[in-house]
């Protein structure tokens, strides 16, 4: 339920709980970290393009972390690499998101039994919000990934969490 | 355009026993084996007599040929103790449309195999790469470093070793799946 | 009195969007003037050569794919040439054809994201969405013959996965008309846009004694202006059955071998390209295309070496063969690997704009230089 599809009678007076308008706000733009790891990367690319348009949900791609709400960890993670997503990750302001992209971001994808050098899944490393399955992922899971992205935020509460 | 058989003996005439044999058998490529202590001699040679002008290395590759002996390790492991390393290098030349492949082999313990990165510079990464995953020390190389792996992978561990044993962690991340 | 000046070193990845991936660079520069630079690969090292170790020959092919991710096709047919050289091989008229019709299909969607995002790091964002836009032709008729958009699996030992589709010429002919007319539009907005060569012309030369030294190859070696073709020079396949020219760098807007050669030349091989896929498809014989492919494929033993014109350039793969099912070593020659290590000399003396302009000019895709 969109904040604007309430019914309200009284000229431009929306009447919500802060936690929606909040919610709706932070998930109609969500800025990711332009940052492509593997083959995965042009699947994003092509996603931001033309035929898939990324922009329509409010995604742009930022070139720096600290301007950017949501991380798409498109590709193999490798040993040497997962280090430095890491600190791209702690570099990032809160509330920040992660899509996992493709199985090897996933799990190790097809590298998870000989693969030496491959972390197998980024979430040993840093927590994720939403795996996108495929190898690579078709453009329009990775628009579903986002939705589901968007789904999530949508329900978030801005009480103090009990543990 | 020579074959390989001329080329084996316009380089027995010149290097002697540097150049050790003549290997015909395989289906599709012959090879010449040298030896690796003068391979940037035969290869400077190679590429610069009128005859052969080898001006472009196409590949070189690092193998371990895991023809040694296999002792089980404390932890029940098998290793490979003895045996050789070996580096291929497929030679062309652009202008005389002809093509060769060297090989020598070290043992491996202590392989060390002369750098040819000043005959070709495009040796200089394949060296590097050669010297990471398999374990071939370069001598002469300018800057041996590792290329693939981090800097601060355990020394002496070179993946593509037939007998490489992964680590458990690296900087705390879990390696195995 | 003269002010003291000290050099300093500038990180570029691996995490950058003009460096196509994951590379890292460590530039030492003087103000904007770049003195040195040290690429360190490895940020994409995903053990392909352990893992051939590990398959069944036939097992190998999905896992080529991910070399070069934008030319996968290439990859594919590259390993099977290889293994079909060791095992003496010969594949069906049919599957020739069709493997020459994919390929080429297949660099004309590779130059497209390279041109593109060449264009797109030095400012030029509008064309990218142009190219992108035409390539989705490509991969959609992709999708049809083998149901995947980039990482086919398509060319296997001895024939191919699936027949094409019914649609398959129809479409390709379609697409080729479209892009024919299409091409012109790039010409117009990039290739003879002021700024652009401006950015590109006279940058980065590449010499072409340095050029064969380094081992460079593809688009990167001919913009220095020798037309040097695998597909020609050492024909492999029946690529010796076509008419088509061999573009090269000939200094149109500054020196031979700068970084608008090599753009001018990617955009002139999809013509040709294009040339290739009009001769090779109305005469796509009718066959079986998995006929050839051996049931148990065991190469006696023995080495070999195949290298392929890939769009970056020459791919070749090493494969020594012990007589068992699994390779015993496959090591990839991937041209890109090659191309990167020439980056150091054509950047001194140029500013850190540059840098970006050159990398895209040589086109790397990260995927076979860290394999």
């Amino acid at each position: 339920m969109g904040l604007l599809d309430k019914e309200f009678s009284d000229g431009n007076i929306v009447i919500a709980p802060v936690e929606d308008l909040f919610n709706w706000a932070r998930l109609s733009s969500i800025w990711q970290l332009g940052f492509g790891l593997a083959c995965c990367a042009i699947e994003m690319m092509a996603t931001s393009m033309s035929h898939y348009d990324f922009d329509r949900f409010g995604v742009i791609p930022r070139n720096t972390p600290r301007q950017a709400d949501a991380i798409i960890i498109s590709g193999t993670v490798t040993l040497k690499m997962a280090t430095r997503i890491k600190r791209l990750y702690e570099q990032m302001p809160a509330p920040k998101y992660i899509i996992s992209m493709g199985s090897c971001a996933n799990c190790g994808g097809p590298y998870w039994e000989h693969g030496y050098h491959v972390l197998k899944g980024i979430d040993r490393v840093i927590p994720v919000d939403v795996y996108v399955p495929g190898c690579p992922p078709r453009p329009e899971a990775l628009l579903e990934g986002l939705l589901k992205l968007q789904d999530k935020i949508r329900n978030e509460s801005l009480r103090k969490k009990s543990a | 355009m020579k074959n390989a058989e001329e080329i084996f003996n316009i380089l027995k005439d010149n290097f002697g026993d540097a150049v050790i044999a003549l290997d015909k058998d395989t289906p599709t490529e012959a090879v010449i084996t040298v030896d690796p202590l003068k391979i940037h001699l035969v290869g400077e040679f190679l590429r610069t007599n009128e005859d052969m002008m080898f001006d472009s290395l196409m590949c070189l590759s690092g193998v371990d040929d895991a023809n040694g002996k296999k002792v089980k390790d404390a932890d029940g492991t098998d290793i490979i103790e003895g045996g050789t390393l070996s580096v291929y290098y497929h030679l062309h030349s652009v202008s005389l449309k002809h093509k060769i492949t060297l090989k020598v082999s070290a043992p491996r313990e202590d392989a060390k195999v002369e750098s040819v990165e000043n005959v070709w510079k495009c040796a200089d990464w394949h060296e590097r790469e050669a010297f990471d995953l398999v374990g071939i020390k370069f001598l002469n190389h300018p800057d041996l470093r590792r290329i693939m792996m981090p800097y601060d992978w355990e020394e002496g561990s070179h993946p593509l070793r037939k007998d490489y044993k992964n680590p458990e962690f690296y900087q705390g991340m879990k390696v195995p799946y | 009195m003269s002010l003291k000046t000290e050099t300093m070193v500038l990180n570029m990845g691996p995490q950058h969007p003009s460096t196509h991936g994951v590379l890292r660079l460590e530039l030492k520069i003087d103000g904007e003037l770049v003195l040195d630079v040290k690429p360190h690969l490895g940020y994409l090292h995903r053990c392909f050569e352990k893992h051939a170790e590990a398959m069944q020959y036939n097992q190998v092919v999905p896992y080529t794919d991910r070399l070069d991710y934008l030319a996968a096709m290439g990859n594919n047919w590259g390993y099977a040439l290889a293994v079909e050289k060791l095992m003496g091989i010969q594949v069906p008229e049919r599957v020739e054809y069709i493997r020459v019709i994919v390929a080429e299909l297949q660099r004309i969607a590779s130059h497209q994201v390279a041109l593109g995002s060449n264009a797109a790091d030095i400012g030029a964002f509008t064309p990218f969405l142009y190219l992108f836009r035409d390539r989705e032709h490509i991969l959609s008729i992709f999708e049809d013959t083998c149901g995947a958009r980039m990482l086919y699996n398509y060319i296997w030992v001895g024939g191919l996965s699936h027949d094409i589709h019914p649609d398959f010429v129809k479409k390709v002919k379609e697409f080729v008309s479209y892009y024919k007319a299409t091409i012109i539009e790039l010409d117009n907005l990039l290739s003879y846009n002021k700024i652009f060569i401006e950015r590109t012309a006279n940058i980065g030369v590449l010499p072409l004694d340095t050029a064969i030294n380094f081992g460079a190859s593809g688009p990167a070696l001919r913009g220095s202006g020798i037309p040097f073709d695998l597909r020609r020079d050492d024909p492999y396949s029946i690529y010796d059955r076509f008419d088509f020219e061999i573009p090269v760098g000939k200094g149109l807007q500054g020196q031979v071998g700068d970084c608008w050669d090599r753009y001018y030349v990617r955009v002139r091989e999809m013509e040709q390209s294009l040339r290739i896929i009009e001769q090779a498809i109305d005469h796509i014989p009718e066959g079986d295309v998995q006929s050839a492919i051996p049931k148990r494929i065991k190469p006696p033993k023995g080495t070999v070496y195949t290298r392929i014109e890939n769009p970056r350039g020459e791919l070749g793969y090493f494969i020594i063969s012990d007589g068992n099912t699994n390779p015993f070593r496959v090591k990839v020659r991937a041209p890109s690997f090659v191309n990167l290590e020439v980056l150091g000399e054509l950047c001194k003396g140029h500013l850190v704009a540059d840098v970006i302009a050159i990398l895209g000019s040589i086109d790397i895709v990260l995927g076979e230089v860290d394999r």
